[in-house]
């Protein structure tokens, strides 16, 4: 038998054993011990597993990127802050900072934007289930396939040439010269519309979960208020938006995170020309084409600080709502 | 009230999560692939299988490799990869062992992982002289493993000495081309008995055949992350016969300034190359390098000439059309006649991770001429191997003699370049394309690449 698949075999069958077999076995542990120790250890015990992953996937390559960015390329020599004033002197790098910003902003604006647009809107039609599923579809291609499919969406072909991207296409069909629309970095107009890719993808996952909390909000709740005289304008504001508000956090999150992470759309469309590169893109070029593992960890960090503020109001926000309960 | 937003919550959380854990599967996933079939192939039970080919046993000196297998990793996929999977066909034939290669168009990640885990394939391509001076000391020293002084007589001295740092063979060349040729369509100007030897008689040749094609150049730059590069050839050819041999060393070399005006005259020599090109900047910029020769077969034809190097025989248009009629070439004209006989060429570098038996052997044989005659039968390859002269038709030998009779052989500058700074070259030769008005910014830029990059070393 072919050897992968014999490993194949023994991780979808090993992994849920050896989990179900840990369980088993701290249980039986566990039974050992008197009634006092047991609910006290019971929880740290079923934690154990997630947090080695966690430790040791997360916070120990965390912490090895934070000494790697105060090292010189090879490892060798400890050279403070360099790579940090590196980047933040570095004409390409600077390019990069503003288009994530670009990202950031446009990306989450977007997504959650019209996430919450179609949510909401597709909550009153009969169709409901047939246009959320078409606006989920793009979210299952993988972000290499999307990317190839907007290259054809902006793709350019020299004037006598026929036109096969579909918008010069249409543009054409009106009389109007191609546009080579990735070239265009007036305005950051290639990094929008590599943007919008992204958005294509991910309006969907947006839409889907705020739909869930939107179904979650008791309609005896919205009936009330509308008893009382309040408008629907009034309605969607002061209760149906506040209701939403710790899924629209949640959300918008992930989004922010996701357009932080984004690579691949502009690897495969652009490669960073134009100036189009993003963080994530000079952390990759000074990873594996420069070998300076110095410099990409120092990258890496600065995504990370960029990062932690979105993710210390999250925690805000949830804390403050258990202290709600 | 409140439960039900929790349980909202708690959905969209882990939703959140499995989405979190499926693409983390995915991209974990994209760089083990080839990673796990890439082990050091394990000394097989060389008894077994040893009656089932009786010729390996009587010929193979080191014993029977029979059953066993060896790992490579290059570039080459589709054409590419058949050519080299024929060209180690027989080999697999007479010792009973296997090539197991795989491809990639990443192969700088998976060797960079590679070389810091120690997981390498047995042989593997590399990018090129720059990366294989930073993985010498993972390279074995080929000095052991090939017969050395055959190699030697059979290969150009500045070939070896590319694949030689420190003193230790690290690197071999297993396929050659030769860079700057300017190709044409013999149906619309036929050049073959009355080929330019000088820039400007090009250049009369150009203004007294304007009416043939729409413009003079075909170009193309777009080559993915390496887009840039056909510029840099064309900047390499200028700089090479504007300024000669001495300068263009330097150059590579970091040791003169990008702003220096030799450079900077062979900028501006390109960027009039750009401005008389199909299409204009923009289609220059959008082009894919291995289409851009395909306005030249063009019903009325979209330009006279398509500079790039001799593999694009086997890209874009060119294998539909027949050599010699529907294509020839003829070598850059000189610029300055002092510098005369100059050619630059390239190639593809092979490396050893792993000295197992099996490695060694193919490692020896792919070097031969018998084997690397298969490969250039195949045609779009040129061989490193002076012996190899298989060559299926009249422009590949030509270009082959070219390599063989060259009275200075310079190897392509951008390679030879830090890996950095050979991003930046490609990277501005894009920005200069778009906006020639720029050009002393851009230079100011690759100085401070320059600084940067070459202090690394």
């Amino acid at each position: 038998m072919d050897p992968r698949l014999v490993t194949a075999v023994i991780v979808v069958l090993g992994v849920p054993s050896v989990l179900i077999g840990y369980i088993w076995l701290t249980e039986r542990f566990l039974g050992l011990l008197g009634q006092r120790a047991r609910p006290r250890l019971r929880p740290w015990l079923w934690l154990a597993p997630a947090l080695a992953f966690l430790v040791v996937f997360l916070v120990y390559p965390s912490i090895g990127s934070l000494i790697r960015s105060f090292q010189n390329a090879a490892g060798t020599k400890f050279i403070g802050l360099d790579n940090y004033a590196w980047f933040f002197n570095d004409d390409a790098s600077l390019v990069a900072l503003k288009n994530s910003l670009i990202w950031l902003v446009v990306l989450t604006t977007l997504t959650v934007g019209l996430g919450l647009l179609i949510a909401v809107l597709v909550d009153r039609v009969r169709y409901e289930t047939v246009a959320k599923s078409v606006i989920f579809v793009p979210l299952a291609i993988s972000m290499v396939a999307a990317s190839v499919i907007w290259t054809f969406m902006y793709d350019y072909q020299v004037p006598p040439n026929p036109q096969v991207g579909t918008l010069n296409a249409a543009l054409g069909s009106v009389g109007i010269a191609p546009i080579a629309w990735v070239q265009i970095s007036d305005f950051s107009l290639n990094s929008i519309l590599l943007v919008i890719v992204m958005a294509w993808m991910w309006t969907g996952f947006c839409m889907v979960i705020l739909s869930a909390a939107l179904k979650g909000i008791n309609p005896e709740l919205l009936e009330a208020a509308r008893v009382d005289g309040a408008t629907e304008g009034q309605v969607f504001r002061r209760i149906t938006l506040p209701l939403m508000a710790p899924t629209i956090a949640v959300v918008t999150t992930t989004m922010v995170i996701t357009a932080l992470k984004a690579f691949d759309v502009v690897y495969v469309m652009t490669s960073g020309h134009f100036d189009t590169q993003v963080v994530a893109f000079q952390l990759i070029q000074e990873l594996y084409n420069f070998g300076n593992p110095g410099r990409a960890s120092a990258i890496g960090i600065v995504l990370l600080l960029a990062i932690i503020p979105v993710m210390a109001f999250n925690v805000r926000r949830f804390r403050a709502q258990e202290a709600i309960r | 009230m409140i439960e039900q937003t929790r349980s909202v919550r708690t959905r969209a959380a882990s939703a959140i999560a499995v989405l979190a854990i499926i693409s983390a599967a995915c991209s974990g996933s994209a760089t083990p692939t080839p990673a796990a079939s890439m082990a050091p192939s394990a000394p097989a039970s060389a008894g077994a299988s040893m009656a089932a080919s009786p010729s390996a046993a009587a010929s193979a000196a080191t014993g029977s490799l029979a059953g066993q297998s060896v790992t490579v990793i290059g570039t080459w996929g589709g054409t590419e990869q058949d050519a080299f999977m024929a060209m180690v066909k027989p080999w697999e034939d007479q010792t009973g062992a296997t090539v197991k290669y795989t491809g990639t168009r990443d192969l700088n990640t998976v060797l960079t992982t590679g070389v810091a885990s120690g997981v390498l394939p047995d042989l593997a391509g590399l990018p090129g002289p720059g990366q294989m001076n930073e993985w010498a000391s993972s390279l074995v020293d080929l000095s052991t493993v090939l017969d050395v002084n055959t190699y030697k007589s059979e290969t150009a001295a500045p070939l070896v000495d590319l694949g030689t740092v420190n003193g230790k063979m690290v690197g071999v060349f297993i396929k050659t081309s030769i860079k700057g040729l300017i190709w044409y369509d013999p149906k619309v100007l036929d050049l073959s008995a009355s080929a330019p030897t000088t820039w400007d008689a090009l250049q009369t040749v150009i203004a007294n055949n304007k009416s043939k094609a729409a413009a003079p150049w075909c170009l193309g730059v777009e080559s993915g992350a390496a887009s840039g590069w056909p510029g840099t050839d064309w900047i390499e050819d200028f700089v090479l016969r504007q300024a000669g041999p001495d300068v263009y060393n330097q150059w590579w070399q970091g040791k003169i300034k990008w702003s220096d005006p030799a450079i900077k005259t062979a900028f501006q020599s390109f960027g009039q190359i750009v401005a008389q090109s199909y299409g204009g900047a923009t289609a220059v910029n959008a082009t894919n390098f291995a289409n851009a020769g395909d306005p030249l077969f063009k019903t009325p034809p979209g330009c006279l000439f398509l500079h790039q190097a001799s593999f694009i025989t086997g890209l874009g248009q060119f294998p539909k059309e027949t050599s010699g009629t529907d294509y020839n070439f003829f070598p850059f004209p000189d610029i300055n006649t002092q510098f005369t006989g100059a050619v630059e060429g390239a190639g593809d570098l092979f490396g050893m991770f792993h000295n197992t038996p099996a490695a060694a052997s193919l490692m020896a044989y792919l070097v031969t001429a018998p084997a690397q005659d298969i490969w250039v039968k195949l045609g779009g390859a040129i061989s490193a191997n002076k012996n190899a002269t298989d060559y299926p038709d009249e422009i590949s030998k030509r270009s082959a003699d070219l390599l063989a009779n060259a009275k200075v052989f310079v190897f392509d500058a951008s390679d030879l370049m830090p890996t950095e700074m050979n991003n930046e070259f490609w990277a501005d030769i894009v920005k200069y394309v778009q906006h020639p008005d720029q050009l002393d910014a851009l230079l100011a830029d690759l100085d401070k690449t320059q600084a940067d990059a070459y202090a690394a070393q």
